[in-house]
């Protein structure tokens, strides 16, 4: 079953990755390719079987809640690509 | 024997005795390093003015009676790990210029126990791949056969330590990126049981695989490595809180009466004739050192491929979203809007690969198609996990290849993802079951060396490394460092 054109449009756009038109159109036989392979496991009747998402035994760490020092902003800001102030600067978010 | 042809015990010993000091086998390791590592491109950021005042402090400190487990003893870090005021890049583009303002929770762990910092080493693009050609800086080459890959994610680690250009170095293993690039270079690498190592200040790739472990030159050193970074932390709430043992001491030891499973699927078709050789023999001579040795059937392997390339993905998928141009890193210029910026920068910021697999975990995780793929993949990944379960009712450990080749050339498989996918067929499944793996050399072919898998239970690292250090010393190989 192939991925259609659309589909990794929709799935790029969901993943807000811009791609170009080469990008899509390789992406699109890739994933095609792949996703064929990746069928193989409905081989396997699964339907009695719970999934698995981490495999350690541990449930709800707990530590107390003690207040302690968080990184000087001054630090934080220092990787921005843009700022203002104490604030990260961006891009309008409306047109 | 040359300085950076000790091993870390080695090293500790002469610089106990004081026949060596800190300083002098940290310039002995920034020389080659600057001879060498033009050609073979281990190492993406050389703190050479770090690791020289780590040196001086070292040894200041000896002098004044300290003998902390790694005191004085260069090593590298895998650019996936923060460090504070060193830039981290994990091989990508969107992360280039990246300072972080802390350490790594093994970063620390390693400077508290006095190693000497030595650098910052290449990887595949957020280690996703197999050969290290997924950088977006630089490929690295296989110090065996220079026209050759390292093996991936973690080339620049292996090659380093295979090169002599470290004396250790830590890596990280999601699908196999600690066992096969050391398998491909002929060192010792672990991928410890999940939550054996913390996770704190190590960049996110699949959370629920995510491993760090040691490269050494011997078994002994990575027992002493792991010691010094294995354990709980506060930062890391899926940091296991069981004590770390003594696993120098349990390296020790014998394997009379042992039982040593031999998982049948592990030898794939594709494996090469001359890997399947070296391994036999390795299985040998656990029989000859008195372990029983035998065939097991692990019936789920061959699934554990499609449900790792959906798992991993889709958690990559998730934990890659950060990446947006706000707070860190890369930011396309001129965006109009928020959304224009976000699509750019990760447009331009990404590889290919990563983007390959942001596309296939988003597509798995995606209304409609989440319970046929993800979930699929999590019930496959039960059924990996109680083939192990299973196994280790009868056997000790479980041995098999960790890799069904040797290193392939530079390129080989660069235009075709699922080939290189293809390279960590013996070491995912591990990872899905979140089980400690270790690669020990057992041999070359095609004058390429051959990895040989040990593989325990959870939090099994004693026995894994009790039996590797017993094949080590049985076996032909000697640590060496090819010429290069």
């Amino acid at each position: 079953m192939a991925i259609s054109r659309e589909e990794v449009e929709h799935v790029a756009f969901l993943a807000r990755l811009g791609l170009t038109e080469e990008e899509t159109t390789r992406l699109q036989e890739q994933l095609s390719t792949i996703l064929d392979y990746m069928r193989t496991i409905n081989e396997v009747d699964t339907s009695e079987i719970p999934p698995t998402a981490q495999v350690i035994p541990l449930r709800n760490v707990m530590r107390p809640d003690e207040p302690r020092p968080s990184l000087p902003v001054e630090q934080i800001l220092a990787n921005a690509p843009d700022r203002e102030d104490n604030h990260f600067r961006v891009p309008p978010v409306l047109d | 024997m040359e300085l950076h042809e000790l091993t870390v015990l080695r090293a500790l010993d002469a610089l106990r005795s004081r026949e060596v000091s800190s300083v002098e086998l940290t310039e002995a390791y920034l020389r080659r390093i600057e001879s060498l590592d033009h050609t073979l491109g281990a190492y993406l950021t050389v703190t050479a003015a770090r690791a020289r005042s780590d040196a001086r402090r070292a040894d200041e400190l000896r002098r004044r009676g300290d003998d902390a487990p790694l005191l004085g003893v260069p090593v590298a870090l895998k650019d996936i790990f923060c460090t504070n005021g060193i830039e981290t890049t994990c091989g990508s583009r969107i992360l280039k210029g990246f300072v972080p303002p802390y350490d790594a929770t093994v970063a620390t762990r390693l400077a508290e126990a006095g190693a000497v910092l030595l650098g910052k080493t290449n990887m595949d693009e957020f280690a996703m791949g197999s050969s290290t050609e997924n950088s977006a800086f630089q490929s690295t080459r296989n110090p065996w056969d220079l026209a050759r890959v390292p093996g991936g994610s973690s080339g620049g680690s292996a090659a380093a330590v295979a090169a002599g250009l470290a004396a250790a170095s830590l890596g990280t293993d999601t699908g196999g990126s600690i066992r096969q690039p050391a398998a491909l270079c002929g060192v010792v690498g672990f991928k410890p049981t999940y939550g054996r190592v913390s996770r704190y200040g190590m960049i996110a790739f699949a959370s629920s695989l995510d491993q760090a472990g040691p490269f050494t030159r011997t078994v002994a050193d990575c027992a002493l490595v792991l010691g010094v970074i294995a354990g709980h932390d506060p930062s890391d709430s899926t940091a296991l809180p069981d004590p770390v043992p003594d696993y120098q001491a349990s390296a020790d030891g014998e394997l009379r009466g042992l039982h040593v499973g031999v998982p049948d699927e592990y030898f794939v078709a594709g494996m090469e004739p001359g890997v399947e050789r070296a391994v036999r023999g390795a299985l040998d001579t656990l029989t000859e050192l008195g372990a029983d040795v035998r065939p097991v059937s692990m019936p789920h392997t061959s699934y554990a491929l499609a449900a790792y390339y959906l798992i991993a993905p889709a958690e990559a998928s998730a934990n890659l979203a950060r990446y947006d141009g706000v707070k860190y890193g890369y930011r396309a210029p001129n965006a109009n809007t928020t959304l224009d910026a976000y699509l750019r920068t990760r447009g331009e910021g990404f590889g290919p690969e990563v983007k390959r697999r942001i596309m296939l975990g988003t597509y798995a995780l995606s209304s409609g198609y989440y319970d046929a793929y993800y979930v699929k993949a999590q019930k496959i990944r039960t059924l990996i996990k109680a083939d192990f379960d299973r196994a280790f009712e009868s056997f000790d450990v479980l041995v098999a290849p960790t890799s069904p080749t040797v290193a392939f050339p530079l390129g080989a498989k660069t235009a075709d993802p699922l080939a290189m996918y293809l390279s960590d067929v013996c070491t995912l499944p591990v990872s899905l079951a979140g089980l400690p793996g270790l690669n020990v050399p057992c041999g070359l072919a095609d004058e390429m060396p051959v990895g040989l898998q040990i593989i325990g239970p959870a939090l099994g690292e004693e026995t894994v490394l009790r039996v590797g250090a017993a094949y080590e010393r049985a076996s032909a190989w000697q640590p060496r460092i090819p010429e290069i």
